[in-house]
């Protein structure tokens, strides 16, 4: 078989086979019990407690959790306000980069907060190694707030009646040292070995070999790569992000990076069905994403391996597919494949342009965003996938004649009131985002790069990056301008909130409300039949509030090109 | 939120020494034990550095070309051209890359050129071309460096990186590698 | 229970008070209540305009007919929806009314000798009623005994016996006494029984949505705003490429994506679930108690005239050692001949002896008295007499004689079979056993089944000692039982199940129920109970049917059904009709987009019209499954759910393609 096929399969299966042991190693985090890792992490845990006056113990509800969560994070934009304005005469610049601009700032800031990682500036000369240490730093904390908010709503529906979801800096600690760290550093381990430079030394100059100077870009590229991806956070160290060699030197370091983000947000699907003691919950979670996941990645590994008919149409051998923005080294099929990895789970590390994507490959990745919820970002996949099931239960629900409940519990107008508002806000800011873009030509279509319906398409991709909260680009767009930067940065905040704020009152409100034992009448949501339910509500909305825009975008300029 | 901010501080500290301090000292301490203390896997030919990883520009007639880049191989940027699939200006230029190749490469058809080399890469720093984009190319290096078709053959079939562990991945030529073997090989 | 129901969806008289409310509905005010069709009143105000406009010149809108037919099919939408919810109305208000007109304008005698009307009797009042007189109104009987036939209210012809004291002491406004004479005091005020209550809730005055159709109010009103930004938008993005769409377009496209055909439907459905429970006749207080139904997890069901028919019959003679079994038989029969009972009537009929042909000289009748609990007959120095097996045993021993044993010991097996034994002696010595037996219900086994699959939990209450009640409940089928049933068991009952979080039904009829059917999640009083137990409650059975409670517990789940299906079918159905719109939007100027015109439609307008029409007839085509209910099937929610995902999920992205296509080429006749 064709080594690039065989290359996808081992890194979906390696994937697989490792999340379901992650899965159970993460429930036990949460849950509490032994881990083999207990014996480093025990002592270290007690020490930052004590240091920083916590009560691990304590137990929170879940309005409690959401206010030191929101805490925390105000505390985090602050900082970083203050780190990214005065780079340049801050330590570790050897490359004398400059500060960002307020309004740059504040679209780095949020957007590395909210575990985006959209980035308006290149980080070759965009930022200081302290400024890309500090982003590190973020991209581990953001990604364990969204594994702390996904706990919440695990522990939520563990226990029959209660108010008490356990504590948030219990999770939140938990999920950067237990979790994130060492897979970190695993991760890290192959890639210094297979390339990726780790050293605070400025730019290197070279002499090639046809004998004109150049400049490199190094720096400590092998610790922030690994979090990059593990956090599903995805911004690049350098521009070009995971398509850079030094990001991404090898196929193996292609195969381990797509590991590496792809793991956990399969594993907390596990996760979720080990620490709620409904495994088969978690697998049938996990059959629905698989197939919407292979419904998107299928399409684009065979539309980017079979390659542009406008070029085919030039005369030249095309068998090595659409080439434009991709590596030799990595090949269409894996660029294709990591394409819509990166888009379902919030990544947004890209190791090939998504700009220059074939127009429907690109219309999987705009997709695959849109619906946020295949595997999706460490934690938020859970908490948005959450936002569908509460819908799909409460539609099936009526379906079976009893007004509909989730594990035991009803859903009722408030909870429905809840879901629709974040369910709503997405196409909201997608679509609120690019008509405003769309209509003063002066300030937002003026960045585009291409022309027709492509242009639009980059628009709509900005948007919609920035309310999932992924964080890939059309990079084509010039979009560090006043307008993009506190655009897209208040669509970054609100997609980042809204839908870890949404699905956890959720789960508190149904916590707090009297079980309800199953009964032969009761719908069984750990059944593939609901899976399909699940299935068409998500491909419904997703659908139904996108089909006009990639109307105009993606499906018009395939249509177009022949 | 008040009662919530002081152990919000402190945490943070004590999370930017764990996140931010120890754990890149311990992969800058694991990078002291790759190749080249992890600045990054260079290559060492007649006392002069290159990263073999990063890839360079090669535009004479004398070199494998190395692909189109979006960033003229200046790697302290990075980037492709972003263009899209249906971007008629884009489409003339692939165009206008083709002639080029056509024009220097006369011996080649048309259906042989590979779409790798008239397109330009992701990173701009692409360090590899296709085997067979290094084929095409053989007849006018040959020419020009007056050495035999299959001496370069062979250098292109010792110079090819096979898929990891035989099974995963593209075949492909690391240009600034065999470009050095061309240069080792038959120094112009 | 089968008089006044009729089982024609529309009769004429109904249809026209629909059309007229139809119209009346149009007010914004009404219009509000119901976000998603209100969004079309204003969408179709606007057309109004557009129209108007395009008529005084307007260019680049279309021409004035197009408009003004998109105009035409938005105020039919708007129409078809009012008219499913008056058809709705006006047949429950006209089976509400059947019911009352009985009662209506009777005049009632007052204790002290005059006559007035019954609209102006009050509450307190007292009124006489007399054999052959209708009673004027719904009260209690305070003193006196009557029969009465209640066939006006329930359909049941056979008469009633209601009494003071006790509960059957309630009577019905309607019904007719036929034999003795009852003082009954008035327990409603006018205009507010259950009846008139029950009126009110269907005609829309005091209906209030129940929390299940709130929460699906939010998730239409949502869908309704999610596509409100996807129109919005579609504004600047269509001016960016070059795109101009018609405002008629615009209008057209949301429309017919936002959820009408369950927004126009909902409320016509719930209507139609208590109005369905009316012609089961049951009277529900709330649109709430019927949607609860639906989710009942444990049902209370007395022993008596649920799960048996009321009486238990004879099945078995076992004669004494020594005793030959035709002279037990006789003497049982002869012990029989004037017994009434049934239980009396089934020994002979056992005996399978026609009473006849027994010829007998001056026979003496000894009737049953709770004294000696026994009765029989006397002829020459014959006595012969029949009862409970300790009365006879007294009888039997006091003459000096024994008890057989193995007469006392079959009395033990026959109880602890669930039966009765009756023990025949003549002159003093024991003849044998009768066994008597409850019959259980003939189906009964099969609708606890049915109850089981749709989840629900059986219970039977009876007074019976354990023994009894556990063979009983096995033999019937229930889940459980709770025997030797004091009031306060069933309370403690519902009491516990309800802490794990089940929701129960129960039906009840006396006084001492009344706090057992306010705690239920669902309490059906029997009409025939006291006051008392029907205020308590939050339904009525007129029937005074035990096993109605089933039927109302399936009148809820197609309650929520109907609801839940719609809901599918009618967003299921925004697929098609994207298909048909987004290309006639853009293929003027985006030639290239054609390729998502897969129905092939005739043209942008004709495609648009043919979505508008689609939308607007299917709410019609609809209002009869609304009305009806989508059929319950207790097959297990899983696959319940399969069923109807594959029927009106599929089925509602596959009939719009279809519709819309032939509705298309129907309209390109004329264009």
């Amino acid at each position: 078989m064709n080594t690039e096929i065989l290359g996808i399969i081992a890194m979906f299966g390696i994937t697989f086979l490792l999340a379901i042991p992650l899965g159970k190693y993460i429930a036990k985090v949460y849950g509490g019990e032994k881990t083999f890792l207990d014996p480093i992490f025990i002592p270290l845990e007690k020490l930052f407690y004590k240091i920083s006056g916590i009560n691990p113990s304590k137990e929170m509800t879940w309005k409690q959790h959401l206010v030191a969560l929101l805490s925390i994070n105000l505390l985090w934009f602050l900082m970083s306000m203050a780190i990214l304005m005065n780079m340049s005469w801050l330590p570790l610049n050897p490359d004398g980069n400059p500060s960002q601009s307020a309004d740059l700032a504040f679209n780095t800031t949020i957007s590395f907060l909210v575990n985006c990682n959209l980035q308006h500036y290149s980080g070759e000369t965009g930022i200081s190694y302290l400024g890309q240490m500090w982003l590190m730093f973020l991209q581990f904390v953001t990604a364990g707030i969204g594994m702390a908010a996904a706990a919440v709503v695990f522990k939520a529906f563990r226990e029959k009646t209660t108010t008490q979801l356990g504590n948030f800096y219990n999770y939140f600690v938990k999920s950067c040292t237990r979790i994130l760290l060492p897979i970190s550093l695993i991760v890290a381990a192959v890639l210094v070995f297979e390339g990726t430079p780790m050293t605070f030394n400025g730019k290197d100059t070279i002499t090639n070999l046809q004998g004109d100077t150049v400049q490199v870009s190094t720096g400590p590229v092998a610790a922030f790569v690994p979090i990059k991806h593990v956090g599903t956070n995805g911004g690049g160290f350098f521009g070009a992000n995971g398509a850079h060699p030094l990001e991404n030197p090898t196929y193996l370091t292609n195969m381990v990076e797509m590991i590496a983000q792809f793991i956990i947000p399969m594993a907390m699907v596990f996760a979720f069905g080990f620490f709620i003691r409904k495994r088969k919950f978690g697998w049938m979670i996990f059959g629905v994403m698989t197939i919407g996941f292979w419904l998107l990645a299928a399409p684009n590994i065979v539309m980017e391996m079979n390659g542009n008919p406008a070029i085919a149409n030039m005369g030249i051998d095309i068998s090595q597919g659409a080439t434009e923005g991709k590596e030799v080294r990595i090949g269409a099929a894996a660029s294709g494949f990591w394409s819509i990895v990166t888009t379902v789970i919030s990544t947004g590390s890209i190791n090939s342009m998504h700009d220059s994507s074939m127009p429907l490959s690109g219309m999987n990745e705009l997709i695959a965003m849109m619906v946020n919820a295949f595997y999706g970002g460490v934690g938020a996949g859970i908490l948005n996938i959450f936002i569908f099931i509460i819908l799909a239960v409460f539609i099936s629900g009526l379906m079976v004649g009893r007004t509909p409940e989730f594990m035991g519990k009803k859903i009722e107008a408030r909870e429905m009131k809840i879901a629709m508002i974040i369910a709503l806000a997405h196409p909201f800011l997608i679509l609120g985002g690019t008509a405003i873009a769309a209509a003063f030509p002066s300030v937002g279509s003026v960045a585009i790069s291409n022309p027709g319906h492509h242009g639009f398409s980059q628009m709509l991709y900005e948007y919609t990056s920035s309310a999932a909260n992924n964080g890939s680009g059309f990079e084509g767009l010039g979009d560090n301008t006043l307008f993009w930067n506190i655009s897209t940065g208040i669509v970054l905040l609100l997609g980042r909130f809204l839908p870890i704020i949404g699905p956890v009152a959720i789960a508190g409100l149904l916590a707090e409300k009297k079980f309800i034992p199953e009964s032969a009448g009761t719908l069984k949501t750990d059944t593939s039949t609901f899976g399909i339910m699940i299935f068409a509500v998500i491909a419904i909305i997703a659908a139904l509030s996108f089909f006009p825009a990639l109307a105009l975008g993606p499906i018009a300029e395939y249509f177009s090109l022949k | 939120m008040k009662k919530e901010i002081l152990p919000a501080i402190k945490l943070t500290a004590v999370l930017v020494v764990l996140l931010m301090v120890v754990y890149p000292m311990i992969v800058w301490g694991m990078a002291q034990f790759a190749p080249n203390n992890g600045k990054g896997k260079v290559i060492e030919n007649n006392g002069k550095k290159y990263y073999s990883n990063v890839g360079q520009i090669f535009n004479d007639d004398k070199y494998f070309w190395s692909r189109p880049s979006a960033v003229d191989y200046n790697a302290a940027g990075s980037g492709g051209s972003n263009k899209g699939a249906s971007n008629e200006e884009y489409l003339a230029t692939v165009q206008a890359r083709i002639d080029s190749f056509l024009v220097h490469n006369p011996e080649v058809k048309k259906s042989e050129i590979p779409v790798d080399i008239v397109t330009a890469s992701g990173s701009g720093l692409d360090p590899h071309i296709s085997v067979q984009a290094a084929n095409v190319q053989v007849k006018r290096i040959a020419k020009i460096r007056g050495i035999e078709e299959s001496q370069i053959k062979q250098l292109i079939l010792d110079n090819t990186e096979k898929p990891v562990l035989g099974l995963f991945g593209p075949e492909r030529i690391n240009v600034l590698k065999i470009n050095l073997a061309l240069d080792n090989f038959n120094k112009l | 229970m089968s008089n006044n129901k009729n089982t024609s969806l529309f009769q004429p008289e109904l249809l026209n008070e629909a059309f007229k409310q139809s119209f009346v509905k149009l007010n914004p005010k009404i219009m509000f209540r119901n976000p998603v069709m209100f969004t079309v009143w204003i969408g179709t105000l606007v057309m109004l305009f557009v129209s108007l406009w395009t008529l005084f010149g307007a260019t680049g809108q279309g021409s004035f007919a197009y408009n003004f037919i998109v105009f035409v099919i938005l105020f039919l939408t708007l129409l078809f929806a009012n008219f499913a919810e008056a058809i709705a109305e006006a047949r429950g208000k006209a089976q509400a009314d059947s019911l009352r007109k009985t009662r209506e304008e009777t005049p009632a005698k007052l204790e002290n000798g005059k006559t007035i009307s019954s609209a102006q009797l009050k509450k307190g009042d007292v009124f006489i009623c007399v054999a052959g007189d209708v009673i004027p109104t719904d009260g209690e009987i305070i003193e006196g005994l009557a029969t009465i036939d209640e066939s006006a209210i329930t359909g049941e012809s056979a008469p009633v016996i209601r009494e003071a004291g006790g509960d059957k002491s309630s009577v019905t406004g309607g019904t007719k006494v036929l034999s003795d004479k009852i003082k009954v005091v008035v327990t409603t005020q006018p205009g507010e029984s259950f009846l008139d209550k029950m009126i009110a809730l269907v005609e829309g005055a005091s209906r209030q949505k129940t929390p299940n159709e709130i929460a699906l109010t939010i998730l239409l009103a949502g869908f309704t705003l999610v596509f409100i930004i996807v129109t919005v938008t579609l504004k600047p993005f269509a001016d960016y490429a070059n795109t101009p769409i018609t405002i008629a377009a615009f209008i057209s496209l949301f429309v017919c994506l936002i959820p009408t055909t369950i927004g126009g439907l909902l409320s016509a459905i719930g209507i139609a679930g208590m109005d369905r429970a009316l012609r089961a006749n049951v009277i529900t207080k709330s649109g709430k108690a019927v949607e609860t139904a639906g989710d009942i997890d444990v049902l209370l069901l007395d022993k008596t005239g649920t799960i048996t028919i009321g009486n238990r019959k004879a099945t078995n003679f076992y004669a004494a050692n020594g005793v030959d079994q035709e002279q037990l038989v006789k003497a049982a029969v002869l012990s029989s001949l004037a017994d009434e009972t049934p239980e009396g009537k089934s020994i002979i009929e056992l005996a399978g002896i026609n009473p006849s042909t027994i010829k007998i000289e001056n026979p003496r009748y000894i009737k049953f008295t709770a004294e000696t609990r026994s009765s029989g007959i006397e002829y020459g120095s014959t006595r012969i007499r029949k009862g409970a097996s300790d009365a006879i045993k007294n009888l039997v021993e006091k003459a000096d004689n024994i008890f057989p044993s193995e007469i006392a010991e079959r009395v033990k097996t026959i109880s602890s079979n669930g039966g009765t034994p009756l023990v025949v002696s003549e002159n003093e010595k024991v003849l044998g056993v009768v066994e008597l037996q409850d019959i259980i219900k003939p189906g009964i086994q099969e609708r606890f089944e049915r109850l089981r699959k749709m989840g629900i939990k059986t219970v039977m209450v009876t007074g019976d000692n354990p023994l009894t009640a556990k063979f009983i409940a096995e033999k019937a089928g229930v889940d459980d039982f709770i025997a030797e049933a004091k009031p306060e068991d069933k309370m403690n009952y519902i009491r516990k199940e309800q802490s794990e979080g089940r929701l129960v039904a129960m039906m009840g009829d006396g006084t001492n129920d009344a706090p057992a059917l306010a705690q239920a999640d669902v309490g059906v009083a029997m009409n025939s109970g006291t006051q008392a137990a029907k205020e308590a409650g939050n339904m009525v059975d007129l029937d005074n049917d035990p096993t109605k409670l089933i039927e109302v517990v399936e009148i809820g789940k197609q309650l929520l059904m109907t609801r839940g299906t719609l809901t599918t079918f009618s967003i299921a159905n925004d697929v098609a009709k994207y298909f048909a719109i987004i290309p006639a939007l853009f293929i003027a100027s985006i030639p290239a987009l054609k390729g998502l015109n897969i129905m092939n439609l005739h043209s942008p307008e004709s495609a648009i019209l043919s979505a508008v029409i689609f939308n607007a007839i299917i709410i019609p085509l609809l209002i009869p499954l609304a009305l009806k209910g989508v059929a319950y099937k207790p097959i297990g929610a899983s696959a319940l759910l399969r069923r109807n995902l594959f029927i009106y999920g599929l089925g509602g992205v596959i009939v719009p393609f279809v519709g819309i296509k032939l509705i298309d080429m129907a309209v390109s006749l004329f264009m």
